[in-house]
Order: C-alpha cells, then structure tokens, then sequence
C-alpha cells in the first residue's frame, strides 16, 4: 500500500476511534445524575409509579452497556431520544425535531462567517509577514493581540453599540425564522457574523504571519532570492507549496474554534442556533438535548481537526518520516 | 572565622571592589528596563489586586445592598447608576474584583496543582502511567473547553466548586501537556539519575531537581492559562450557567445590563454600564498578555513569531 494512504487511513481509524470514545464520555455523564432527579424533572407532583415508569423509560434499571449501544444505535439513525423539557405536562418533544432547523441556522452563520473571515485573515496575515517590522505590519499586529484578549460578548456589545443603537446601520437581535428571505437573513445576521470575525481573524492572522515568517526564513527560499527569482516568483513557486499545509491548519483550528464561539455570540444575539439550545438546556438540565448538542460540537470539532491532520500529511510528505 | 588580618579574605577583597546587589536592587533593575507596555499591564494588575483586597473598604456600598430606584442614572450618589435590582454598580464592580479574580486564579492554582505534579511525573516514569494519562488527555482535549464544561454543569449542577473542580480538570490537561513536555529535558540530565541512584523519593526529585528548572515556562503559561481560565469563566457566567447571583460577578453583571444598551440614543452613560464589566474583564487580560509577553521575552527568548 502507498505509504501516505496507509497513514491517512491511521489517522481516520485514530479520529473514529477518538469519536467512539468521546461519545461514551458523553453518554455515561448520565451515569453522575442525583438520585432525584426524575423526581425533580417530573416535578413535586408526581406519583411514585410515573417516577418508577420514567426511571424505566431512562433505562436506570438496564446495564450501561446496553444501553449505550441502544443510545449510538439511535444517534447513528439520527435519532437523539425525546427531551426531559415539557414532561410534567405530559408533552413529549423528539430532541431532533428541537436541534434539526437551529442545526442549520448555526451553519448558516458559522459559513458566513468563515466566509468573510478567511480570505481577510489570509491577505492580511500574508502581507504582514511580507512587509515584516513595517508600519503596517505593526498596526495589524497591535490591533488583533488587543481583540484576542477581549472577551466574545465585549466585542458583541460595542459592535451593538456602535452600529445597532447609535448608527442604525443592522438590526442588534438576530431572531431569524424558517421563513426569512434569504437576505434579510444576511442582513440580520450581519452583527453576529462580524463579532466572529473579529474574534477569530486575529487569531488567524497571527497564525499565518508565524507560518509564513517561518517559511521565509528557511534557506531554500533564500537560495531562490539570491539566485535572482523574482519577488513573486518565490512566493507563488517556492514558498506556496510548503505553506498549504501551515495553513490549511491554521484554517481548521480556527474554523474548529468558531464552534466554541458560535456558542456565546448566538446568546448575545438571541440567534436561534445550537448554542442557545445547549446553554437553555443546561440551565433547565435537560440532559438528552444537552447530550446531542455537546456530541454535534465535539464531532464537529474533532472532524474539523481530522481533516487538518489529514491535508497535512497529503502536501507535507515529510510527516510520514516521524522522528 | 578569624579576625586576623594577616589571613587573605576573598570575600572581602572583592566586596570593596563590587558590591553584591540585593534581590530588590536586581529586580528594580530588571523593571526599569521593561518596556512601556509591561509597565503598563503591571500597574493594571495591582490596581486590580488592590481592588479585590480591600474591596470592602473602598466599596462605596455593600455587595447586594439593594436600593429604591433600579436602573437609576449616573450620579454623585451612585457613579455608574443601579443595575436592574437597584444595586450599586461600582461597589458590585469592586466587589467583582474580588470574586471573578479570586475564583479566577484558585482554578489555575488548582489546574496547575493536578495538570503540573501529574505532568512531571509522567516525565519520571515513562511507561504504563505515561501512556495512560497522554491517551487520557488526548481525548479530554478532542471536546472543545467550553462545551464540555456546559455538559459537565448541567449535570453536576452550578455553584462555585462545580466549577472550579470542573474547570480546572479541564485545563490540567493543557498544563499537563506543557509541564511534560518541558520536564522531559530536564529528566535526561545526569542529576536527576545521580539522585534517582542515591535512593531519593519521587516528590523529592520532583521538588528539588525538576521543579526549579522548569519554573520559567510554567510561570509564563501560569499567566495565559489565567487568560484563558478567567475569559471561560467570565463566559460561563454570562451565560447564567457559572457563577451565581447574588455573587457580584462581571460576567454575570454584563448580562444583567444588557438591556440598557438600546437606550443608548437617550443616555448615553447609561449604555455604557454593561461594557463597564466587560471592559473590566478585557482590560485585564490585555494587562496580563503585556506581562507575560516581556517575562517570555526576558527569561528564554521564546516568542511565537520570529
């Protein structure tokens, strides 16, 4: 077999097998809950045997293992399970049915901002490292080590201040529904995808001025300035290619770290997504819709960071050689 | 010792010509030759240091005293107004100092305690215990922070040991990272085997031969693990899952503002109460970047660009 097929195919087996397990951590967090808490789910007034059938219902009385398995079964199927939320009432809600459109929403702004965020934070990083130590380069560098320190909501708010309260250039809550128009739902969602941004631009930026400085200082590309090639020339034929892989991570780091983010700026903005969902959910302890949301971050993150790996080792042929 | 003056006293030869300095007269000129910026993150943090000591001294009115008007203007009686209950904003600011910054560091302290002492121990053995925890970690590491302490909240319930313990389990793993991969330098060296043959105990090596050689980077991650600690913190409370009222928190009370920034076109200081908080939280980590970067800079050379 090709060495770099064999590699990548570890590294697939090494991500599932870190899905596999993050999946049970997940699952038994269940294992930890108090003893009463059907009752507090159920409320005061429940009877000893609606506690009993609920406890039943949970699977309390089942071996762990089994119940596992049922669990991925149904979460392989799409099938997350029916929310605590509402049981008192006797109304039951499908977790997936809660998670499916605020699924797509959270996409929509993560892909819009990852949109507006990578080409800037690239262009910027990448003159900044060409003009190193010039003004510019200092300007740029001042501002995002500011803005990496500022937490997510301080940035939110100055940006509702600026532009939602004094200016009322975009609306400051983002409460998009199922049948907002496509551009209003940009125009809606505006503030939060700019608040993302500046968050993970910075980071970015700096991310790929290291790289690429790196790069620059290595002294094949020097050999290739002394030898007279062209400014551009060593760029796009001799530092790119050994640069894809720097930062397609840097790109799959951040994109992963907007995952995080997502979570904080969706509250903000009262943005119906995931992260709303799950901080809701915390609160009121809804455990199963807690449980898919943290298993859809988690996936989505180590997959995110798989795929880095995974681009890596493809343009990077010295990663097969590990010391 | 003898008072003969015939005997030769190296010590006192060279005394006459240099004086040794003191460890405060290296340390002021070490300062003086820091740059502004340091300079200036230093003097945030002990301001803040001072706030969070003498809080109730300086505070002008107790921690949840609460008064007839909320919402009440900027004044002379209550500078930064009241917030939603009719507590005074700037005694809940001091106050905050003192809470977010406290639980803040005790959760590092406590991350730094489990992630660093189980770090270096796996440096020391390399087998079985080694291999154990760095799989351990790599999984804990493949949830992403903030999601997971969601999680682990919601189950164990919130209050202020929940997520210290939570937070700082979560964060031992990148100190462990860290604390192992610098102490595995410094156990190679013939030292560490020189005691390990004298017969001296695990925690003595620990202590005494590693410890003190990787002091200077785990004091500058000790810095930005802060950082991070106090912003997921800061987060979790704004999020109404981290610390709870009545407890003046600054994440907690930029969420309690929050509404009054759409009066911004009618009062202006008034809007400006929420990102009073928050820029209390920004400040401070811009402060201790500033620090940690001139220490890095100073003890090793070691910066993330070139």
């Amino acid at each position: 077999m090709h060495p770099i097929v064999r590699t990548v195919l570890q590294r697939l087996g090494l991500g599932l097998l870190t899905l596999f397990v993050v999946s049970v951590i997940i699952f038994s967090s269940l294992q930890f809950l108090p003893g009463d808490f059907a009752t507090s789910v159920l409320g005061q007034a429940a009877t000893p045997e609606t506690v009993a059938a609920f406890r039943r219902e949970l699977g309390l009385n089942e071996p762990a293992i089994t119940r596992y398995i049922q669990w991925i079964g149904g979460v392989l199927q799409g099938d997350f399970g029916s929310s605590f939320s509402g049981r008192s009432q006797g109304r039951e809600r499908e977790v997936m049915e809660l998670i499916g459109p605020r699924l797509w929403n959270t996409l929509f702004l993560a892909g819009m901002t990852a949109i507006i965020a990578v080409p800037l934070a690239l262009t910027l990083g990448i003159t900044a490292a060409l003009y190193r130590n010039s003004f510019y380069d200092r300007a740029v560098n001042a501002t995002t080590l500011t803005t990496i320190s500022f937490p997510e909501f301080f940035v939110a708010y100055i940006l509702i201040l600026v532009l939602a309260t004094l200016w009322k250039v975009f609306p400051s809550l983002a409460n998009v529904r199922e049948s907002t128009e496509l551009a209003d739902r940009i125009y809606m969602t505006a503030l939060p995808a700019l608040t993302l941004t500046l968050v993970i631009v910075a980071h970015m930026m700096r991310m790929t001025r290291a790289a690429i400085i790196n790069l620059l200082a290595s002294p094949y590309i020097e050999m290739a300035r002394l030898k007279g090639v062209s400014k551009s020339n060593v760029i796009i034929k001799h530092a790119l290619p050994n640069a894809w892989a720097p930062i397609v991570n840097v790109i799959a780091f951040n994109l992963a770290y907007l995952v995080v983010g997502v979570v904080v700026v969706e509250v903000v903005f009262v943005y119906p997504g995931v992260g709303q969902l799950m901080v809701d959910a915390v609160t009121t302890r809804d455990i199963p819709v807690v449980q898919a949301c943290a298993l859809i971050f988690a996936a989505t993150y180590i997959l995110l960071n798989l795929f880095a790996d995974i681009v890596s080792i493809v343009t990077n042929p010295r990663l097969l050689h590990p010391r | 010792m003898s008072t003969d003056d015939q005997t030769y006293s190296a010590a006192g030869e060279v005394a006459s010509v240099a004086e040794r300095r003191t460890w405060w007269d290296r340390t002021w000129r070490n300062l003086k030759k820091a740059p502004v910026t340091a300079w200036f993150g230093m003097i945030v943090i002990s301001f803040y240091f001072i706030l969070a000591v003498f809080a109730p001294l300086l505070a002008p009115y107790g921690e949840s005293q609460i008064f007839d008007t909320p919402y009440a203007p900027w004044s002379s009686e209550f500078w930064f107004g009241t917030d939603q209950l009719g507590r005074d904003v700037l005694s809940r600011l001091i106050y905050g100092a003192r809470n977010t910054i406290g639980i803040a560091v005790a959760t590092t302290a406590l991350s730094f305690l489990i992630g660093g002492s189980l770090g270096v121990m796996a440096a020391i053995n390399r087998s079985w215990l080694d291999q154990g925890l760095s799989r351990f970690v790599d999984v804990l590491m493949a949830i992403p922070s903030l999601i997971f302490s969601l999680m682990l909240l919601s189950i164990f319930g919130s209050n202020v040991i929940n997520l210290i313990i939570i937070i700082a389990v979560l964060d031992a793993t990148r100190v462990f990272r860290l604390a192992r991969a610098v102490s595995l330098n410094v156990v190679v060296m013939d030292y560490v085997e020189a005691s390990r043959l004298r017969g001296e105990s695990l925690g003595w090596v620990m202590r005494r031969d590693i410890l003190p050689n990787i002091l200077p980077p785990m004091v500058a991650e000790f810095g930005l693990r802060f950082c991070f600690v106090f912003l997921t913190i800061a987060s979790l409370s704004f999020l109404g899952v981290g610390i709870q009222p009545p407890t003046a928190d600054w994440g907690s009370m930029v969420r309690e503002n929050a509404q009054l920034i759409s009066f911004a076109e009618y009062d202006m200081k008034a809007a400006m109460t929420p990102l009073l908080p928050a820029g209390a939280i920004a400040l401070l980590t811009v402060a201790v970047n500033f620090v940690v970067d001139w220490f890095l800079h100073k003890t090793s050379g070691i910066r993330d660009e070139k």
